[in-house]
């Protein structure tokens, strides 16, 4: 079974490109069975929307819509969508290691096995992460600047859909044809055009390619809107924590993704039109890829922790019921990891030999950026020390990270030593090492916003008992499953493996399975929790501000209306809704019309052509690149000529409005 | 949408400040072509580094007089990006330089190899 896969021939055809009946994987049992899950599941899903008549509100009110809010939460459910998907990856790999050690060759073939592991880690960083940390960026910052929306809100909408895009070809590539078989980063020669053969690979391009469109974009948008949008009187270093983190966030994007983009598009080259950027012969150098694609992947994993420390400096703020301790080192500690992230990337390659010098230097570096985050650590320690803390569902996760993270921070901080490193490369205790940050910091994050904003979104709490199933089975789940890769990674056990000879290696194995089995029951719990809460809703329902917050995002209804704030509020300090109600503000009923973006098709129709530009350009189905090509510009030019962008809200209707939500 | 803080003051530029930019922009540029068309008799380092130095300080006139990067616009928002901007590309590209540069001296590529194996065996 492990040696028994072929591929199928290389042939091409005028109309159908390469793509032939041989590449739909009908004899692959596994693939045939998720695919019919999946297909009765979204045919459930499509008959129940035409019997509820759901498919005009859900194009009306989300697919077009332009409002932030509703962007954001679309981002949420993206990533909540795509973590399935990824976890499922995540059970299978554990199950293959638990079973194949000595001699036995478990259940996953190598050709399988490998697409799993890079599906899994491009999912879980490009389409569960990424959308994650920018859904709440999109939903939170605006309201908390007192602005009504993103600067440009089409854009918004545009980036989003690109987003899904990208999405929707990794997943086409599990039903037609396969994905790519080299690891998340894709690293040459292997994903070069002489040792991937096939769609995988292009799969993989052409999908981070897409994708990336939309988050560059999105990060243009976010530090246009913190920079020209502020309620007025709101000076930069009054500005919420969480505000500050996104801005340094889309800072790091716009520096960090273009070199994303043109690494990939070297490699594109090499796999299309036969160039040698990263080839083994004829001048190419491997090594070149790897240097660049990492200067991009040390700013990411900062793109993807620092609005997550934004989330938790509010959550311990406020269920600290104080300010943030030394709200400026915050800042300023965050501003530095903006700038030492981009001289830290060497480290993700200390043995590929550019000597000691240039190790020592980055191993030092690499120390040094520790140093913010160790004062962020501090920081949150003293704004709970002497508060009155709740222990809320946010702050469950929040301690659960502090504990979760700070670990996971020092195994960095052992692998910042070079001869440590050439130990430990490549080994499961890195596996483990980056899992604990992103786990303990990213996810856990994401989990105590989740719980923190959803009364602000949908106006009712998080069913508390489901909430800590939640995070009890993530937290413990966690340790049972990447403690052992630890101990493992200290014996020398390398990443990726599909089998191994070594038994005394299982029992590690099977308690990191039973780990991630423990976190299935934590995801099962969550949307369990979204289940009863939303069944729930009238027991739950929360007022404008459940959890006596302090920043203006708290200061409109739950949910808040499409305008965000009936008037603008003029800012005099820090923590503005704490002095809001010290000083009994009260909304005046004297509205002036409000000016607002107009919802619009344009997005989602230049991302689905881009979907189908991806899709030809991964089959060779050129005629069908051309067309998408040129219909993406002409929508997009035609776009430009569309005037009827905007509206005002009037008067009477914001009354009317605001009336309607302060009885409900 | 929010009220949009008028933030344009100075951006574009008055015709006068526009022509000192052309001004200093043609001195820079004559000036090392006259370094070279004129045979001036320097030392041909110098002459070299006399030429990069008014091409860095063409970029700087460009930056300030025609893309109106400055502490005045945008709130000094272009001056920070601007100069944000250059330390990424330093370091990238810098950084890039001085690691590809000591691999390749380290990991001995193919065609030094070669010549150390014609070498050997030249000696052997």
């Amino acid at each position: 079974m492990a040696t028994g896969h072929v591929q199928p021939q290389e042939t091409w055809s005028p109309i159908f490109g390469r793509l032939t009946f041989d590449w739909i994987p009908y004899h692959e049992p596994i693939l045939i069975g998720t695919f019919l899950g999946v297909g009765l599941a979204g045919l459930i899903v499509l008959a129940l929307m035409t019997r509820f008549r759901l498919w005009l509100p859900l194009w009306r009110d989300w697919v077009i819509s332009v409002d932030h809010k509703k962007i954001g939460i679309m981002y949420m459910v993206l990533g909540f969508i795509m973590m399935v998907r990824g976890f499922a990856d995540a059970l299978m790999m554990r199950l293959q290691q638990a079973l194949a050690a000595g001699g036995a060759e478990g259940y996953l073939p190598p050709h399988h096995y490998d697409q799993v592991f890079t599906a899994h880690g491009v999912i879980m960083i490009f389409f569960v992460a990424m959308p994650f940390v920018t859904g709440i960026m999109n939903y939170v910052m605006p309201t908390q600047i007192g602005a009504r929306d993103v600067a440009f809100p089409f854009l918004n909408n545009f980036s989003f859909w690109m987003t899904v895009a990208g999405a929707l070809l990794v997943n086409i590539s599990l039903f037609i044809g396969e994905f790519a078989r080299v690891g998340w980063l894709a690293f040459p020669p292997l994903s070069g055009a002489s040792y991937s053969t096939g769609p995988g690979m292009d799969y993989y391009l052409w999908a981070l390619q897409i994708a990336g469109v939309g988050t560059t974009l999105s990060g243009i948008n976010l530090i246009a809107t913190i920079l020209k949008m502020r309620a007025p009187g709101m000076k930069m270093m009054m500005m919420p924590i969480f505000t500050w983190n996104t801005l340094i966030t889309n800072v790091l994007i716009v520096a960090a993704f273009p070199v994303l983009t043109a690494t990939l598009a070297l490699l594109t080259l090499d796999r299309y039109l036969d160039f040698r950027f990263f080839t083994n012969d004829f001048g190419g150098n491997a090594m070149m890829y790897i240097n660049l694609i990492w200067i991009w992947g040390h700013p990411e994993v900062y793109i993807l922790i620092i609005p997550i420390f934004g989330v938790f400096s509010e959550i311990v703020a406020t269920f600290s019921r104080k300010p943030l301790f030394g709200y400026a080192t915050m800042v300023w500690a965050t501003a530095c990891i903006m700038v030492l992230s981009f001289v830290v990337w060497l480290h993700h390659f200390f043995t590929m030999g550019s000597g000691a010098n240039v190790n020592t230097f980055f191993g030092i570096t690499t120390m040094i950026i520790a140093v913010p985050t160790g004062v962020k650590i501090f920081n949150w320690l003293f704004t709970m020390y002497r508060g009155r803390v709740r222990m809320e569902l946010p702050m469950y996760w929040t301690i659960g990270f502090l504990v979760t993270f700070t670990i996971g921070g020092m195994t960095g901080v052992l692998l910042a030593v070079p001869p440590v490193d050439f130990q430990l490369h490549n080994t499961l205790f890195l596996v483990a090492h980056f899992h604990n940050v992103i786990i303990g910091g990213v996810v856990f994050g994401v989990y105590a916003a989740v719980t923190f904003w959803w009364p602000k979104a949908f106006g009712f709490k998080l069913d508390d008992r489901w909430g800590k199933r939640a995070f009890w089975g993530w937290f413990v789940g966690f340790y049972l499953a990447f403690m052992p890769l630890y101990a493992l990674g200290l014996m020398g056990v390398t990443r990726r493996m599909n089998s191994y000879a070594d038994m005394g290696w299982q029992p590690y194995f099977l308690v990191a399975a039973l780990g991630a089995v423990v976190i299935l029951f934590g995801i099962l719990s969550t949307f369990m929790c979204f289940y009863v809460s939303i069944r729930d809703r009238k027991r739950l329902a929360c007022g404008g501000d459940p959890w006596d917050a302090r920043t203006l995002e708290w200061a409109n209804q739950s949910p808040p209306q499409k305008y965000n704030f009936p008037q603008d509020i003029v800012v005099t300090g820090r923590d503005m809704f704490w002095k809001m109600k010290e000083e009994g503000f009260k909304w005046s009923t004297d509205y002036q019309p409000i000016h607002m973006p107009k919802d619009t098709a344009t997005g989602v129709l230049i991302s689905a052509f881009a979907l189908a530009f991806g899709f030809a350009m991964v089959w060779y189905i050129w005629w069908l690149a051309i067309l998408s090509f040129v219909a993406m510009l002409a929508i997009g030019i035609a776009h430009t000529f569309n005037y009827n962008r905007d509206y005002y809200i009037q008067p009477d209707e914001i009354a009317a409005t605001e009336a309607k939500g302060a009885s409900a | 949408m929010s009220e949009h803080v008028n933030t344009h003051s100075g951006s574009h530029g008055t015709m006068g400040r526009l022509m000192i930019g052309f001004a200093m922009a043609a001195i820079l540029t004559i000036l090392p072509f006259g370094l070279v068309m004129g045979e001036v008799d320097l030392p041909r380092n110098l002459t070299i580094a006399l030429i990069m130095g008014m091409g860095a300080l063409q970029i700087i006139v460009h930056l300030v007089y025609f893309l109106h990067v400055g502490t005045s616009s945008e709130e000094g928002w272009t001056l920070v990006a601007t100069i944000f901007s250059v330390i990424i590309l330093v370091i990238v590209l810098a950084g890039s330089l001085w690691v590809m540069h000591n691999m390749n001296e380290n990991m001995m590529p193919m065609p030094d190899m070669e010549q150390m194996m014609n070498l050997q065996s030249q000696q052997g």
